[in-house]
């Protein structure tokens, strides 16, 4: 076995250290009734070669592109990744390194994840950033925690146009709590009802997404401002990190706690993970901050170095008081967004998310103009909300067969939407692949 | 000893990202604009971030230099307890960026995921053999995240009894998360000491076991590396007053083909992929936490859940009493391949040599350095041996002087500091990858280090003097944190 460099010589001969007869032996400790004295039921070995075959036999089963056409988002986003960020990410000295709890062993990643956490506190116009967590979802369901911890209140409101699988997860995190999730419902114009807030008391938070799951951007300012006015903190989420390459941030429309996933900064979609969980917050709120933080500090010379920070917030100094069990942050993934975000630039994430925006609006046009029903007038970033002719289905499910995956049917996750489809574009659809999609929809 | 394996090179200082570039540069290939502009209306736009402008060579300079400033498996041993930096094999990789996995998108219809859903099941299935276990999740997203998964199923459990509990005992000797992950649940940690031998014992068990107590979270083997033999009587114990066991399997990576964990009285567990399969921890993560339950667990496990129904995958449901999602999509099926792709080079037979080639190599170093250190609990140890800096303590000079030193040497420094309940621990966990001259070598550099520690004490006090800076001020870091640039 190529990964294991005993040869028999050298087992002998530290068995002989040991005074042990055989591998067995070393295990004298472990009570006879415990032990499994057969054979592992698994596969046989596979040589490297083989093992290709397998898994492009199995690799080769799935519909993606270009092979096919996908119009789907839902926080999962299709991006052109530069080959750099690829290539950068493989270097082994950030693959194969552990959490950086030796700094000087490690200024590589602890660089790295500094700029992560500058880069990623300044996209969402916040002060400070974590470096990083599981996905949007738990980011989201981490934030909102945080806020139960800092107001001492134990209820939150959120919008139902949080995706909402995260939604789900949030309900997971906070069934065993005794804390409550009370769900805002959502006005004809695709943007969140905030009405019902008026008569809600003693919330911790008021968390709204933007762009929302139905892609509509929401009016953080106003929210915020109504959340702000009930002494209520505001929890800003997402999906689609791009769009505040080009919408107002939501630190500047006032969110106190924001949440929400990197995917689309670099990182593959991978059947949904690894991901990146985008978590910041003010100054004011950052020794509250749940996962690992990453300071610039000075080393015995004086020269700039970087570490681990504010640990006591950690499971390991304070076990039982810990703000979270969290114990990794998807280091990787936050380095595959920090060189994202430097290969695309200041300049060019601006220019790259119009273009996100310019694409998807000329699909929902064409879209108009063939008489499909655009139910949301509010402005959309990526993705938007069609309602097709009753019996669409069988017409999705005959564009699968032409390799065109023409959205994700809303009806599962919003009964009321019968016949919606949740539509996405991004920078890698071309006019032409919109144009085949909008001339199949029609005949 | 043969010729030490630290070396000074040629470092080069880098500044940060936004130090760098001019504006007007940029290292992204813009596609070719097909559709008219559309602009959106200004009240919703802003700035942009303030992000610098690179080029392709400052992008692929900068993080070239960073990673020569980094440590890796890839470039020596690093041999840190608990955390297990066995090899990542490179195949690993090369199979997890297929154009099918890093294109796949989460929420297709199955027809069109059969690959995925296929590679899953399986995974799971391997999973289940290796561990004992009926039924398996690989939703959670990290170690600590299975835990609490396993502490959200207990739960559960509990709450379809008719009957929520209070409390978890939670070892002196388990893993730093557990409690954390308890109190997530809003079950109150019920600490408990091991005895002299740095095992559980029966009796410490039978007397806070009790009706309002929901489980015990054991990690086995434990966090000194020891085994914790009396695990089926304890099981006994707590399964007769109505209560579960969870097993942190963190080390299962000890053990794989010498002990099923579901035949000794484990309920739930989770595994982490990032430590027994072999997938790179990356710098911190991300990491993956199947979590593996026994048959009367199994209604609770997140969902979707993935079925085989002739030949065909699905993903299933309808299971009510389900925890619910613990992450928003699969898991982290990138991490996953990996994993699975490391069973299927490994086979059965290596996955046990494995683990006894790790414990070989891990009593080996316990066996040739507890005479220069010393060495807490002296009896056979599983995958890694704890020892402390009691000899070197008289000498002024700490375990962290002596990790520190290690550096200038060429080796990542073992897990110091813990477990907590050996004072200036000193936690070596060589793995199997490790060849004996490596380990000849780490034992070699020890010594030698120690022999410093009486004749030249200032070589540690000072030491690494070879790493790109010197020992850093964490103290002003954390007093007056400055985060970001």
């Amino acid at each position: 076995m190529i990964y294991l460099p005993h040869t028999d010589e050298d087992i002998f001969s530290m068995l002989q250290v040991l005074g042990a007869d055989n591998l067995d032996d070393l295990f004298s400790t472990v009570p006879e009734d415990c032990r499994f004295t057969g054979d592992l039921n698994l596969p046989e070995a596979l040589s490297e070669w083989e093992l290709n075959d397998h898994m492009s036999t199995l690799s080769n089963t799935m519909a993606v592109s270009p092979e096919y056409k996908v119009f789907v988002g839902a926080g999962s986003y299709e991006h052109f990744i530069p080959a750099s960020v690829s290539y950068l990410l493989g270097r082994s000295e950030f693959v194969t390194s552990y959490t950086p709890y030796q700094p000087e062993m490690s200024q590589g990643t602890l660089q790295a994840i500094y700029e992560y956490q500058t880069l990623a506190a300044r996209l969402l116009g916040m002060e400070v950033a974590t470096a990083s967590h599981y996905d949007g979802a738990t980011a989201l369901a981490e934030a909102l925690l945080m806020a139960v911890r800092i107001t001492k209140r134990k209820k939150v409101a959120i919008s139902s146009l949080i995706h909402p699988l995260y939604r789900r997860v949030i309900q997971t995190y906070f069934g065993p709590t005794g804390y409550e999730v009370v769900e805002l419902p959502y006005l004809n114009t695709g943007v969140t009802d905030t009405t019902g807030l008026d008569e809600m008391d003693d919330l911790a938070a008021v968390a709204i997404q933007s762009p929302n799951f139905f892609g509509c951007i929401e009016n953080l300012q106003v929210l915020g401002q109504k959340a702000h006015d009930k002494k209520t903190l505001f929890v800003a989420s997402f999906t689609e990190a791009l769009a505040y390459g080009l919408l107002k941030s939501p630190g500047s429309q006032g969110a106190d706690i924001v949440g929400g996933e990197g995917q689309s900064l670099g990182i593959p979609r991978s059947f949904g993970g690894p991901a990146l969980g985008i978590l910041a917050s003010g100054k004011k709120h950052m020794r509250s901050l749940p996962g690992r933080l990453v300071g610039k500090t000075k080393d015995l010379d004086g020269k700039t170095g970087f570490v681990l920070t504010l640990a006591t917030r950690e499971q390991h100094i304070r076990r039982e008081k810990a703000t979270s069990n969290i114990c990794t942050n998807n280091s990787l993934c936050a380095l595959a967004a920090a060189m994202y975000m430097a290969s695309v630039g200041g300049t060019g994430i601006r220019k790259l998310a119009q273009l996100n925006h310019d694409k998807a609006e000329y699909l929902k046009n064409k879209l108009k103009k063939a008489g499909v029903g655009i139910p949301f007038d509010s402005p959309t970033f990526n993705e938007f909300v069609v309602e097709f002719p009753s019996g669409f289905e069988t017409t999705h499910k005959h564009l699968l067969e032409k390799k065109i995956i023409a959205g994700l049917c809303l009806s599962p996750y919003y009964p009321e939407l019968a016949n919606h489809y949740l539509l996405c574009v991004t920078e890698t659809r071309s006019k032409n692949d919109m144009d085949t999609l909008v001339r199949e929809v029609k005949s | 000893m043969k010729e030490s394996l630290g070396a000074t090179g040629l470092i080069l200082n880098e500044p940060l990202l936004w130090e760098k570039g001019k504006k007007g540069r940029c290292g992204f290939s813009f596609p070719r604009r097909d559709v008219e502009p559309c602009p959106l209306d200004e009240e919703l736009t802003g700035e942009g971030p303030d992000f610098p402008d690179l080029s392709e060579v400052d992008v692929v300079r900068h993080y070239t230099r960073l990673a020569q400033w980094n440590f890796g498996v890839d470039t020596g041993m690093y041999p840190l307890g608990s955390c297990t930096m066995k090899y990542s094999p490179k195949t690993n990789e090369k199979q997890a960026s297929l154009p099918g996995f890093t294109g796949a998108h989460p929420l297709l219809p199955s027809s069109l995921s059969q690959g995925a859903l296929k590679m899953m099941f399986e995974f799971e299935q391997y999973l289940n053999e290796i561990t004992g276990m009926y039924a398996t999740t690989l939703q959670p997203a990290a170690g600590a995240h299975g835990e609490f998964t396993g502490m959200l199923i207990i739960y559960a459990f509990h709450k379809k009894q008719g009957a929520q509990r209070s409390k978890i005992i939670v070892p002196d000797t388990a893993h730093g998360t557990n409690p954390a992950s308890v109190s997530l649940c809003g079950f109150r940690p019920v600490p408990v000491t091991s005895n002299e031998q740095g095992i559980l014992s029966v009796e410490a068990i039978a007397e806070i076991m009790d009706q309002d107590t929901a489980g015990i979270m054991v990690t086995n083997p434990n966090t000194l590396g020891l085994f914790e033999e009396n695990i089926q009587k304890i099981a006994q114990i707590v399964h007769a007053k109505g209560g579960l066991v969870y097993c942190d399997g963190a080390n299962m990576n000890a053990v794989m083909g010498m002990v099923k964990m579901g035949n000794i009285g484990i309920d739930v567990m989770q595994l982490n992929l990032h430590k027994t399969f072999s997938t790179p921890h990356g710098g911190g993560g991300p990491g993956s936490g199947p979590v593996s339950v026994a048959k009367h667990l199994e209604p609770f496990l997140p969902v979707p859940r993935v079925v085989e129904e002739n030949n065909t995958y699905i993903l299933a449901e309808d299971y009510p009493d389900s925890i619910g999602k613990i992450s928003a999509f699969h898991g982290a099926f990138g991490v996953i391949i990996k994993a699975y792709s490391y069973i299927r080079s490994m086979g059965p037979e290596n996955l046990k040599k494995a683990s006894q080639l790790a414990v070989l190599n891990a009593n080996y170093i316990k066996e040739r350095l507890k005479g220069t250190l010393h060495l807490p609990y002296d009896r056979p140890c599983m995958h890694e041996c704890v020892f402390s800096d009691k000899h070197q303590a008289t000498q002024n000079i700490a375990t962290l002087d002596m990790a520190k030193r290690l550096m200038d040497y060429g080796f990542h420094p073992p897990t110091v500091h813990f477990p907590l309940v050996v004072p200036g621990a000193i936690m070596v966990e060589p793995t199997e990858t490790e060849s004996k001259e490596d380990i000849d070598q780490f034992i070699e550099t020890f010594k030698a280090i120690a022999s410093e520690a009486r004749e030249n004490p200032d070589l540690l006090h000072h030491a690494p003097k070879s790493c790109k800076v010197k020992r850093l001020d964490e103290v002003t870091a954390a007093r007056k944190p400055c985060l970001t640039g």
